[in-house]
C-alpha cells in the first residue's frame, strides 16, 4: 500500500475570488439587513468561509470519504456496535416519492400510507420483543434508555411510589445504562458479574428492596453472554416492585427465538441502525423506539400511530411522558427498517440471528487458542478476548487494534467491557462470508505471532493508513476544535 | 519518600502525616489506567466517606472512581491536575497526588498493605 498525504483542510484550498455559484442580479427592491435581523444578532466581520469552485468541493469531500472505513468498505467487527451490511433496496424504499416528499405539517388523512408505515412497524417491533406498544419516537439508543427510565419513573410516581428512585445496572453494562439513570435522577446501584458473567443472583437479592425502581439488563449481555437465570432476575426485580428494562443493543442475537417480554422484561428499546440495519452515523441518522407492556402503555412518549377502523391518527398516549422529538422522528428510518423485516419475514430474522451467533462461535473457538477468553462457553452473537497475554511483549490491546488497521479492518471494541481485562470485543455479524471471517482469524494469529518477534511493528502500528498512530492522550488534553487562520 | 506509603486493594496510595492522608493513585494504577486526560478533583470542604468515589480519572481508554480510603473532609487538591493530568501518569506517587484528607481521630490503617505487601499482591491481580 502506498502512504497517501493527509488531505488539506477545505479552508486550506481557499483561493480569493473563486466561486461556486454567480446569483443573478437582484431583480427585487433590497431590504436593509438591519430591518430583518435584530442588530445584536449581525456580525460585524465578514466569515472566513473557502472560497473554492464546485468541483473543488467535490473533489475535497470525495477524496476525504475515501480515506473512511465503513462496512462497505471492508469488515467492520466493533463489538456492541451490529456493523452488518445496509441492503440496498432500503434507498430504493425511502425514494419513493410517498415516503420522501411528504411533510410533517400535512393533514393526517393526506398521508395514511405514511401513518400506517409507522403503525406496522411498531406492532412488528411489538411481536418481535413480546410486548404490547411501541413509541418510535427516540432518536437513538441512548435515547430510548432514556425513554424507557422515563416511563417507569411516571409509572412508579402515578402509582404513588415516587420513593423507588434506585436502578440495578450490572458491571458489565453498557456505559449509556447508568449515565441515562443519572439523567433521570435516579440512584445507579451496581450488580456484580458472577463467574459465569451473569448477573450474581445472590448479591441482586441483597441489592433488591422497596426503593428499587427497576433493573437495566442486556441480554446477551456486553460479554455475548446470554444470562441463563433471566427468569429469576425477573421474579427477584418484581417481587421487589421493579420494573426490568431491556437494552436492546444485543438484540441481533435473539430475533425470533427469545421474546424478552416473555423473560420478564416491561419495557425494551431497538436501535434500528443495529439490528434492523438501518446505517449508522454517516449514512443517516438512528432511532430507538421503546416497546412497554400493556400497563406502561398510557406513559409512552408521544404522538404515537393509533388504528381507528381503517383510519390512522396521532394520538398522545393518557399519561404521556410527551414529546422527545421534534415532528415524528426518523421517519425514513423507520421505512429502512419496516422494509428490513418485511423483506425478512419472521423465519428470516430468526435465520439472522441464528447466522450472527453461529458466525461469533465459529471465530471465537478458532481463535481462543490465540487469546485468553476469560468466558469460555458458547457465546451470542460476539465474544469478548483478553489481550492481556501480549503484555509480557511489551504490546496492550491498543497495539494490536492500531495494527488491525493496516489489513484494512476497522478494530473490534476495544477496554469494554470493563470487567474483562484488555478487552478484545468482536461482532462479525451475519451478512459476512466465511471467507472472510477465515481471513481477519488469519491476520489475528499473525499479529499475535508479530507480538512475540516484534512486538515494535505493534506498537508503532498503524504503518499503512493515511494517517499514522494519532496521539490520542494529546487530543483530549489539548483539544483543536476548529480551524484558525494563520495571522 | 514512597516506602511510607500505604496501599489499599483499589491501587490508591495513602500517606499519613497527622491527621492529614495524602492519596494517589499507585503506579501500576496509572499504567493500566492508561494516559490520563482529565482529572476531575474534589471540592476543598467536601466530606468524603471511605470507600465513597471522591474524584474521577479520565483516561483515553475508561473512566475510573479514585476511592477514599478513609473518611474524612477534603482539606486540599492537586490544582496543578486541572491543567497537566499527565503528572498522573508521570509523577504517580509524587507530584500526581489528588487529594489531601483531614480525618477526626487517628487514621485506621490497619487494613492497608505496604510497599512489599501491595508487590505481593499485584502478582494475584
Amino acid at each position: 500500500m502506498t502512504k497517501r498525504a493527509a488531505v488539506p483542510l477545505i479552508f486550506e484550498r481557499s483561493t480569493p475570488g473563486r466561486r461556486g455559484y454567480r446569483l443573478p442580479e437582484l431583480d427585487v427592491p433590497e431590504t436593509p439587513l438591519e430591518e430583518l435581523i435584530p442588530q445584536e444578532y449581525l456580525r460585524t466581520d465578514a466569515p472566513e468561509l473557502p472560497e473554492v469552485s464546485e468541483l473543488e468541493v467535490v473533489r475535497h469531500y470525495t477524496q476525504l470519504s475515501r480515506l473512511n472505513h465503513g462496512v462497505d468498505v471492508g469488515f467492520y467487527p466493533l463489538g456492541s456496535c451490529t456493523m452488518k451490511y445496509n441492503p440496498r433496496v432500503h434507498e430504493d424504499v425511502v425514494s419513493l416519492p410517498g415516503l420522501r416528499a411528504i411533510h410533517p405539517y400535512q393533514p393526517e388523512e393526506t398521508v395514511q400510507g405514511a401513518l400506517e408505515l409507522m403503525y406496522n412497524l411498531g406492532e412488528y417491533l411489538a411481536a418481535i420483543s413480546g410486548l404490547s406498544k411501541a413509541s418510535l419516537q427516540p432518536a437513538a439508543g441512548a435515547h430510548g434508555e432514556l425513554a424507557g427510565l422515563m416511563v417507569i419513573k411516571r409509572y412508579h410516581n402515578h402509582r404513588g411510589e415516587g420513593h423507588r428512585t434506585e436502578m440495578i445496572v450490572p458491571d458489565s453494562a453498557h456505559g449509556t445504562n447508568p449515565a441515562s439513570c443519572a439523567m433521570v435522577g435516579y440512584k445507579v446501584v451496581e450488580v456484580p458479574s458472577d463467574e459465569r458473567g451473569g448477573v450474581d443472583v445472590g448479591a441482586l437479592k441483597k441489592l433488591v428492596g422497596p426503593n428499587t425502581a427497576g433493573l437495566m439488563l442486556t441480554n446477551p449481555n456486553t460479554l455475548g453472554l446470554f444470562d441463563e437465570n433471566i427468569c429469576r432476575i425477573a421474579n427477584i426485580v418484581h417481587e421487589a416492585g421493579g420494573l426490568l428494562y431491556y437494552d436492546g443493543a444485543n438484540a441481533n442475537a435473539i430475533m425470533g427465538i427469545v421474546r424478552p417480554g416473555d423473560t420478564g422484561f416491561d419495557v425494551v428499546h431497538f436501535n434500528l441502525h443495529k439490528t434492523f440495519s438501518t446505517p449508522h452515523g454517516g449514512g443517516g441518522p438512528g432511532a430507538g423506539p421503546i416497546v412497554v407492556s400493556k400497563e406502561l402503555a398510557p406513559f409512552l412518549p408521544g404522538p404515537v400511530v393509533e388504528k381507528e377502523g381503517d383510519q390512522y391518527r396521532f394520538v398522545m398516549p393518557e399519561h404521556s411522558i410527551g414529546r422527545l422529538r421534534s415532528f415524528y422522528g426518523n421517519f425514513l428510518v423507520y421505512a429502512k427498517a419496516y422494509a428490513y423485516i418485511l423483506s425478512h419475514g419472521p423465519k428470516g430474522l430468526r435465520e439472522v440471528s441464528e447466522t450472527a451467533v453461529l458466525h461469533a462461535n465459529y471465530m471465537m473457538n478458532r481463535l481462543k487458542d490465540v487469546f485468553e477468553l476469560p468466558y469460555d462457553r458458547i457465546c451470542m452473537h460476539e465474544f469478548v478476548l483478553s489481550g492481556s497475554g501480549l503484555k509480557e511483549y511489551g504490546v496492550r490491546t491498543l497495539d494490536l487494534a492500531k495494527r488491525l488497521s493496516d489489513f484494512g479492518y476497522h478494530a473490534p471494541t476495544v477496554y469494554f467491557p470493563l470487567v474483562v481485562e484488555e478487552a478484545i470485543m468482536i461482532e462479525p455479524t451475519e451478512t459476512e462470508p466465511k471467507s472472510t471471517l477465515d481471513e481477519f482469524i488469519e491476520v489475528m494469529k499473525q499479529i499475535a505471532q508479530e507480538a512475540k518477534d516484534n512486538p515494535e511493528m505493534l506498537t508503532t502500528a498503524p504503518h499503512h493508513t493515511p494517517v499514522r498512530r494519532v496521539d490520542e492522550a494529546r487530543a483530549a488534553r489539548h483539544p483543536v476544535l476548529r480551524w484558525q487562520k494563520e495571522q | 519518600m514512597s516506602e511510607k506509603l500505604l496501599y489499599t486493594k483499589e491501587h490508591e496510595w495513602v500517606l499519613v502525616k497527622g491527621n492529614i492522608v495524602r492519596v494517589g493513585i499507585s503506579d501500576y494504577a496509572q499504567n493500566e489506567l492508561g494516559d490520563i486526560v482529565f482529572v476531575d478533583l474534589p471540592s476543598v470542604g467536601d466530606v468524603v466517606e471511605e470507600g465513597e468515589g471522591f474524584a474521577v480519572l479520565e483516561s483515553v481508554k475508561a473512566v475510573s472512581d479514585v476511592y477514599a480510603p478513609v473518611s474524612g473532609k477534603i482539606v486540599a487538591v492537586n490544582e496543578a491536575l486541572d491543567d497537566s493530568p499527565e503528572l498522573v501518569n508521570e509523577s504517580p506517587l509524587e507530584q500526581g497526588w489528588i487529594a489531601e484528607i483531614e480525618i477526626d481521630g487517628p487514621a485506621q490503617t490497619g487494613d492497608l498493605m505496604n510497599e512489599q505487601e501491595y508487590a505481593e499482591y499485584l502478582k494475584g491481580v
